[in-house]
């Protein structure tokens, strides 16, 4: 119970960037950023569930974590010094990160059992929240073709990450 | 001695180069890219070869529902396997429960 005031606000954190997305607020360094951030987030909590579970599906489902959004920054890095450009800081990745450092703290203080539910429940979340923010703002916000592209491709894993999650949670149920 | 060996390995040769294989098996290509499977053969037999090959940057399976394959395939890599027992088999990548298949196997 105690997780859901936090998810509760990432939810409406994320909520809030449609909006951010209408005035013209967000340009591709940010989009970029804001992406490659998630990416960093999810791969921060893999690490935690690899160290922390002892659940032959939870530290798999970890280790695709950490290897897959690896592999999708590592495109974007590539991306971003292609085109020139510097991803910029902005208040959606801070939000982000900040809210991320709180989850990672929450969950270090479980363990066995109540760990494996917890991360695996903010997995589905996260996931789901990062895919109404590529769907909704930032795949419609990037004005780079290349960008957009990687973008796409980030939901389509953020999509089936989601799935994974799902039969992961029904499993250690 | 070694020339009859010679000879049988030319004549094996021979048979495979004309197309003579065993009951003329297809090779066929399946390619993973973009979080998906590639077009599939309409219709394969058993004794064909299929070669996954993984395009995306991710890594993936392709591993049948009924357990008859279960094959992992890196960034980049490829592998082979030989069609199995007639049926229809769905296959799917373990990591990305989304991505899904069906291989037609005719007797």
């Amino acid at each position: 119970m105690k997780k859901l005031p936090l998810l509760a606000a990432f939810a409406a954190l994320l909520l809030s960037l449609p909006a951010a997305a209408q005035d013209p607020a967000l340009n591709d360094a940010q989009i970029a950023h804001i992406a490659y951030t998630a990416g960093q987030i999810d791969i921060a909590a893999a690490q935690q569930a690899i160290e922390k579970s002892k659940t032959k599906a939870v530290v798999e489902f970890a280790q695709e974590m950490a290897r897959d959004h690896k592999a999708v920054n590592d495109q974007a890095l590539a991306l971003v010094k292609k085109l020139n450009v510097t991803p910029e800081d902005n208040a959606t990745s801070q939000a982000l990160s900040k809210q991320a450092s709180a989850k990672l703290e929450e969950l270090g203080a479980l363990d066995g059992k109540a760990f494996d539910t917890a991360y695996i429940a903010n997995e589905v979340a996260f996931h789901k929240t990062v895919d109404s923010a590529l769907s909704d703002t930032l795949i419609p916000g990037a004005q780079n073709a290349e960008l957009k592209a990687l973008l796409e491709t980030g939901l389509k894993l953020f999509t089936e990450h989601e799935k994974h999650a799902e039969h992961v949670a029904a499993e250690i149920k | 001695m070694a020339r009859t060996r010679l000879w049988a390995l030319t004549l094996v040769a021979g048979l495979a180069l004309a197309g003579i294989g065993p009951a003329g098996a297809e090779e066929y290509r399946i390619v993973l890219d973009k979080m998906q499977f590639g077009p599939v053969p309409a219709e394969v037999h058993p004794g064909d070869t299929i070669v996954w090959e993984n395009h995306d940057l991710f890594q993936h399976t392709a591993t049948a529902r009924d357990k008859s394959f279960d094959i992992d395939l890196a960034p980049g890599a490829e592998a082979s396997m030989v069609v199995g027992k007639a049926g229809a088999v769905d296959f799917y990548c373990r990591f990305h429960p989304g991505m899904t298949g069906t291989l037609n196997i005719a007797s």
